[in-house]
């Protein structure tokens, strides 16, 4: 068994299991941090974007300068923003059988597997994961494709000329292999090669192996998979949380027992507590809000949004935010805010409670009718004629580097009465910052993450007890700005193992069995014995069957008698298949017993001598001698067939056979 | 000899009361557990004490399971496990547990309220009763216990109504439930996997009729209350709260918009209102068609039908109203229908299946003067319509779910005796399977014949199937094993492992027989002839002749030696173990035969 680490990002995992013969990817997460090396991409022309200066090497040499523009000390490229995708060169992505995803966030390179890598397989994954996963993808390539910029820089990557370049464009990996966002129709071809799954379901593929999706609790529809046969299990648990947030609860018990748990999607943030994160959201935006300033929540349309939005609606009335104007602007927010009300049964409990009323679940619907809450798919129409200030503008990209929020970074940064906030952990705050440079309005970073933290995980691992544990090499050193915090690791026993990008691990597995079944005919046919006290045994001659990767044993034939007879027989039919085996024998002789067993079947004569191992029984008149000894019996007789099958049936009776 | 007994204690050759018991591998499984629509004393509810006399069904019983929300499914739920008593888990779709004890509140409230039944389930039972509930996904399998486990498959018929797997180990059984084969307007098609279960246990409503096109239901449907409408008539569409209610509305909904009419719609009771939200919050169960849309338009958001109110019935014009229950044996739809009856403008239109013994069973057979509570008798002259718009799949949809499953055998409920009789012969003649069809209170066994699954060591599985993967017909090779069974822990190993596992030694049984040949050659010689002759008989074997003068057939050892008193005959020894029986025998009785003269 092996696995295949396509991906060097631990929250955005993507990794090939190949196990007994079917090749499973699970997950395939599109890692976007690399689109900070971008300038923003404005969705109203903005002239001190496009005054920045161009970048030019030390000795004043310019030849980049119309690709890369510097700001406040930073370079950026100036080009389609562009993604770094999972390794396709590690293995043959065609023969990849099936896609296995974990949560909506952690499929956003679909596209570019199943439509570019000769993929014929199945991709399976829940309902609410494939329909937010589709909102999220849909935005992401309207954020892109609403604003065309014809340049596309390339010379930048070429490595003798990135050697050059300063920090972190230097640094960045893998820059060849960036491509630029999928189209609509890729996304739509590649999610109609999803099938839908529900948690507990049993998938089988191939006859091989058996997945099953469980709840992870980190998201609507987010899943930890089982990967199994019938005696080896792996655990493959990516984004999950034992928070009471709006999702049902994560399903730990069904993860004990594995063999090798896979790690993937911890918190990102594990020094932030999410609910004092919350906390300091709420009152940070009363205290702009109340100071006439504007808040500005960079953010992705689905997910945490919908639990902010549901502390806000507990908060307004008490902070007397009763009349501030909240504003959600995406292009899916409509479909988010719906979709989210109709996926009961994959909430949590009290969510559920609610719908049985029946009831929305998430209490947006209710800020929405009282138009407290007001969603635009962007900027321009109905939003700018309603649009009043000060308000709390909910949008995407979190990066900072394309949609609805490079606007309102533009609008907003040059006064200090203004807050972004930052709750989204995926980017670093300052880099999505740094081209907007010098600014003014505050910056608050609420990081709101809630994967696992490592505290947590230590307590799952203790209480599912994996043999071995696979993570990403980062989980098993402390953060490299923290590096003294010892508890900011995996902390197992065996350790982990880990991986990083472009590796290929062998996982520690040994399989010694498989299943078969023994059909009724034949197993009525066994004879079983007890050996020991609670031990039984039967001998089995049987026909395997294999089909679909099952295997069956059937009752041998019975031996067909010779027809016709008038045919006449060559030699060779007679010659018999040295492939018939017979059974091993064990046990020992007693050789008083064997001699007057001997006796009763009509053989006199019989003389027994000892020797140094056992003793002689000698069979005088028929010339015939028997060596008995503890662990074996040789008979030594003339050619006479008949005598010989007599003695040997009157030896076997007094052994076992196995 | 392992078997799956069946007895159903309602819907066993009758429509109503639904409730099958199951026996399968030692597990006893309860399917729903409905009312009877026609009866209003014992008869009711199914006869519980048949399960076990004296013994508490929670020790009977490992689960309850309840296909969908309809009373003659569900209705004596409560009864069952708060008044007879039953604390085991009872498993359902989400949809139907939320929409469950609404039903049975409503149920409870005609009983009690409006007849003054005493001795009936309170509203407190109900709540009780639903939290023994158990909710399930689609698909998702639900391990009841360490061996019984159940998965839900969608059913179409009503919101959340979904068809039963009950597994233990390789042995099965599909319970339908009610379903549906064809999409409607706002559900899908019921749909199931080949699961070949050993018995397949289907509702067999529609067990004779093969329905025309739904377009053609529907066209007629709007065309009868259209003119209806026209003539200044008022129309009553009697209906349960939720499932046809929905169809037809957004039939309505979409006609009068495309018309531009102008009647008013109502729907009776609050209780549809709420159920429109039902179906807008479980949207995901709906058809493809409304899931796709319900962003941009949520089918379920009616313009033209507003709610009911009891003084509307006596407005003139023409309206259409919507009144539940939908059988008219009670409640609003009975009232409107007393008060519409005489006057031959109006209309009834009944869209489903009504139980005997119900007005709406009796006006539809015709019936005309009908007898009320106090030997009032009601003229009938209103006009009768009666359109299938039931969602139960008909001959050919049932015939198609027996396809899609492939179950072993199929047992018939939920239905008459005749038209079961008729599908019963349809089916066993189409799949060569047998069908049964059990009256209430009659128990069908079926004999089943599990295959036992076993761990097979590895390297046996390997060097078998390295051996040859292309089975040979003629000649079938054996796999030859040990099965070490260990209290339930079975596992098949090659013999050598068996032995070593146990810490047993091999006993080797090894045979040496004495060949006499006459040849006066040197033994060297002979044993040159021997090999040579083997050697072109056995061209399949390893034949060897090593150096210190032996011959060897695979592990076979042929030695020549003089004859202690005759220089003209050499002796042969030939030795095999036990494991090498057959070629061994065959070698001694070939050689007996003599060597062929050497040709040269």
């Amino acid at each position: 068994m092996k696995l295949y680490c396509l991906s060097g990002h631990p929250t955005l995992p993507c990794n090939v299991l190949k196990f007994k013969s079917t090749t499973i990817m699970l997950d395939c997460g599109l890692d976007m941090t690399s689109t900070l090396n971008f300038l923003p991409l404005p969705l109203v022309q903005s002239p001190r974007l496009s005054n920045l200066p161009g970048w030019s090497l030390k000795d004043g040499n310019a030849f980049l300068d119309k690709e890369l523009k510097e700001c406040s000390g930073h370079v950026f490229v100036d080009s389609v923003p562009e993604f770094c995708l999972p390794e396709t060169e590690l293995i043959d992505l065609s023969t990849v059988d099936v896609i296995l995803i974990s949560n909506y966030h952690c499929m956003m390179a679909l596209p570019y597997i199943t439509e570019h890598t000769g993929f014929t397989g199945t991709v399976y994954a829940t309902e609410p994961t494939v329909q937010i996963g589709r909102l999220l993808m849909e935005e992401l390539v309207n954020f892109i494709e609403r604003v065309p910029k014809a340049q596309s820089a390339s010379l930048w990557k070429n490595k003798d000329i990135q050697r050059l370049l300063p920090s972190p464009l230097k640094d960045a990996v893998e820059v060849s292999t960036w491509r630029r966002c999928y189209t609509m129709q890729e996304v739509n071809s590649a999610l109609s090669k999803i099938q839908l799954v529900g948690y507990s379901q049993k998938i089988e593929l191939f006859g091989a192996v058996q997945v099953t999706p469980l709840s992870s609790g980190y998201a609507l529809g987010s899943s930890n998979w089982i990967i199994q046969s019938h005696y080896e299990k792996v655990s493959y648990v990516s984004g999950s949380s034992l928070l009471t947030t709006h999702p049902q609860p994560m399903d730990q018990a069904s993860l004990k027992n594995s063999d090798v748990l896979i790690l993937t999607g911890l918190t990102q943030i594990p020094t932030a507590n999410p609910d004092g994160m919350v906390g300091e959201f709420c009152s940070n935006l009363a205290l702009t809000v109340r100071n006439g300033g504007n808040v500005l929540v960079p953010c992705y349309p689905s997910g945490v949004i919908y639990d902010l939005l549901e502390c806000l609606y507990q908060y307004i009335d008490s902070a007397g935010l009763s009349n501030i104007p909240f504003y959600f602007i995406s292009p899916v927010a409509n479909s988010s805010l719906e979709f989210s009300q109709i996926f009961a049964e994959w909430l949590c409990h009290n969510k559920q409670t609610k719908v049985y009323l029946p009831e929305p679940p998430f209490p947006h619907a209710e800020l929405i009718q009282t138009n407290k809450l007001k969603h635009y798919p962007s900027l321009h129409g109905d939003f700018s004629s309603d649009f009043r200030q000060p308000c709390v503008v909910f949008t995407g990209h979190p990066s900072l580097r394309f949609g609805d929020v490079v606007h309102f970074m533009e609008l907003w940064g040059k006064s200090s009465l203004n807050t972004v906030i930052f709750t989204e952990p995926d980017f670093s705050y300052l880099e999505a910052l740094a081209p907007y440079q010098p600014l003014a309005m505050k910056c608050i970073y609420c990081p709101i993450d809630t994967r696992l933290n490592f505290i947590q995980v230590s307590k799952l691992l203790k209480e599912v007890q994996p043999l071995h544990v696979v993570c990403p090499e980062q989980y098993t050193q402390p953060p490299p700005a923290q590096s003294h915090r010892m508890d900011l690791m995996i902390d197992c026993q065996p350790p982990a193992m880990s991986y990083r990008r472009a590796e290929v691990l062998a996982l520690p597995f040994k399989r010694r069995y498989e299943k078969i079944e023994i059909m009724p005919e034949l197993a009525d046919a066994l004879v079983p014995m007890e050996i020991k006290p609670g031990i039984s045994l039967a001998t089995v001659s049987a026909v395997l069957h294999t089909k679909d990767n099952k295997h069956i044993l059937q009752p041998p034939p019975r031996p067909t008698q010779p027809t016709g007879g008038k045919k006449r027989k060559r030699a060779s039919d007679d010659i018999p298949d040295c492939k018939v085996l017979k059974p091993l024998l064990s046990g020992s002789i007693p050789v008083e017993q064997f001699v007057q067993t001997l006796e009763k079947h009509g053989f006199s004569d019989i003389k027994v001598e000892d020797t140094a191992k056992g003793h002689i029984v000698l069979l005088q008149e028929a010339e015939t001698l028997i060596q008995i000894e503890e662990d074996s019996t040789h008979i030594i007789c003339d050619n006479d067939e008949m005598l010989r099958v007599r003695l040997r049936d009157l030896v076997l009776k007094f052994l076992q056979k196995f | 000899m392992p078997e799956i007994r069946v007895t159903p204690l309602g819907a066993g050759q009758d429509v109503g009361r639904s409730c099958i018991l199951v026996s399968i591998a030692g597990k006893n499984v309860m399917l729903d557990c409905g009312m009877h629509m026609g009866f209003n004393d014992d008869r009711r509810f199914p006869d519980f004490s048949y399960i076990t006399r004296n013994g508490r069904l929670t020790d009977f019983l490992d689960c309850v399971i309840i296909s969908h929300f309809h009373l003659d499914h569900c209705g004596a739920l409560p009864y069952f496990s708060e008044m007879v008593g039953y604390d085991g888990p009872i498993y359902m779709t989400h949809p139907t547990q939320a929409i469950c004890p609404i039903l049975l509140e409503d149920y409870r409230k005609i009983a009690v309220d409006k007849k003054g039944e005493a001795n009936f389930f309170t509203s407190q039972m109900i709540k009780d009763c639903m939290k023994k509930v158990v909710a399930v996904h689609l698909h998702q399998t639900v391990q009841v216990d360490d061996e019984l486990e159940i998965k839900a498959y969608y059913a179409g018929h009503v919101l959340g109504a979904a068809m039963f797997q009950i597994k233990v180990g390789s042995e099965s059984v599909v319970y339908t439930g009610d379903y549906n084969m064809t999409p409607d307007r706002h559900l899908g098609a019921a749909w199931i996997d080949k699961c070949r279960p050993n018995l397949l246990i289907t509702e067999s409503t529609y067990a004779t009729t093969i329905r025309d096109s739904k377009r053609c239901r529907e066209r007629d449907f709007l065309k009868k209350v259209h003119e209806a409408v026209e003539r200044g008539g008022k129309v009553l569409i009697p209906v349960f709260a939720l499932g046809r209610a929905q169809e037809l509305c957004i039939l309505l909904e979409t006609f009068w918009e495309r018309m531009n009419l102008k009647a008013p719609i109502y729907f009776s009771t609050g209780l549809t209102e709420k159920a429109n939200h039902y179906y807008k919050l479980f949207i995901t169960w709906t058809n493809q068609k409304i899931r796709k849309t319900f962003v941009q338009r949520n089918m379920f958001e009616f313009k033209h039908i507003k709610a009911f109110d009891r003084a509307f019935a006596d407005n003139p014009g023409p309206m259409v109203v919507f009144a539940t229950p939908g059988m008219l044996h009670a409640g609003q739809s009975l009232q409107i229908f007393r008060k519409w009856a005489g006057n031959e403008k109006n209309m009834v239109i009944m869209p489903g299946y009504c139980v005997q013994g119900t007005v709406g069973h009796k006006i539809l057979s015709g019936q005309r003067k009908l007898e009320m509570e106090g030997r009032q008798v009601l003229e009938v002259k209103m006009q009768v319509e009666y359109m299938s718009f039931s969602a139960h799949a008909d001959a050919k949809g049932i015939m198609q779910l027996v396809g899609q499953a492939e179950p072993e055998s199929v047992l018939l409920v939920h239905g008459e005796a005749k038209k079961m009789e008729f599908l019963k012969q349809k089916i066993e003649q189409e799949f060569r399977v047998n069908c049964y069809m059990p009256a209430n209170g009659e128990t069908v066994t079926l004999p089943t014949s599990p295959s036992i699954p076993v761990g097979i060591s590895l390297g046996l599985l390997k060097r078998e199937m390295a051996q040859g993967l292309l089975p040979d017909a003629k000649k079938p090779r054996l796999l030859h094993g040990t099965l070490i069974m260990k209290d339930s822990n079975f596992r098949l190993v090659s013999s050598e492992q068996a032995l070593k596992e146990l810490g047993l030694a091999e006993h080797q049984l090894r045979f040496t027989c004495r060949v006499h040949l006459h040849d006066p050659r040197k033994e060297q010689e002979t044993a040159m002839r021997v090999y040579s002759h083997l050697k072109s008989v056995l061209k399949d074997h390893c034949v060897q002749h090593l150096p210190d003068g032996s011959v060897t057939v695979e592990s076979i050892l042929i030695q020549a030696a003089a004859h202690s008193e005759d220089p003209g005959t050499k002796v042969l020894l030939v030795s095999w173990t036990y494991q090498d029986e057959e070629l061994g025998s065959y070698l001694t009785s070939l050689l007996k035969k003599g060597l062929p003269q050497a040709s040269s």
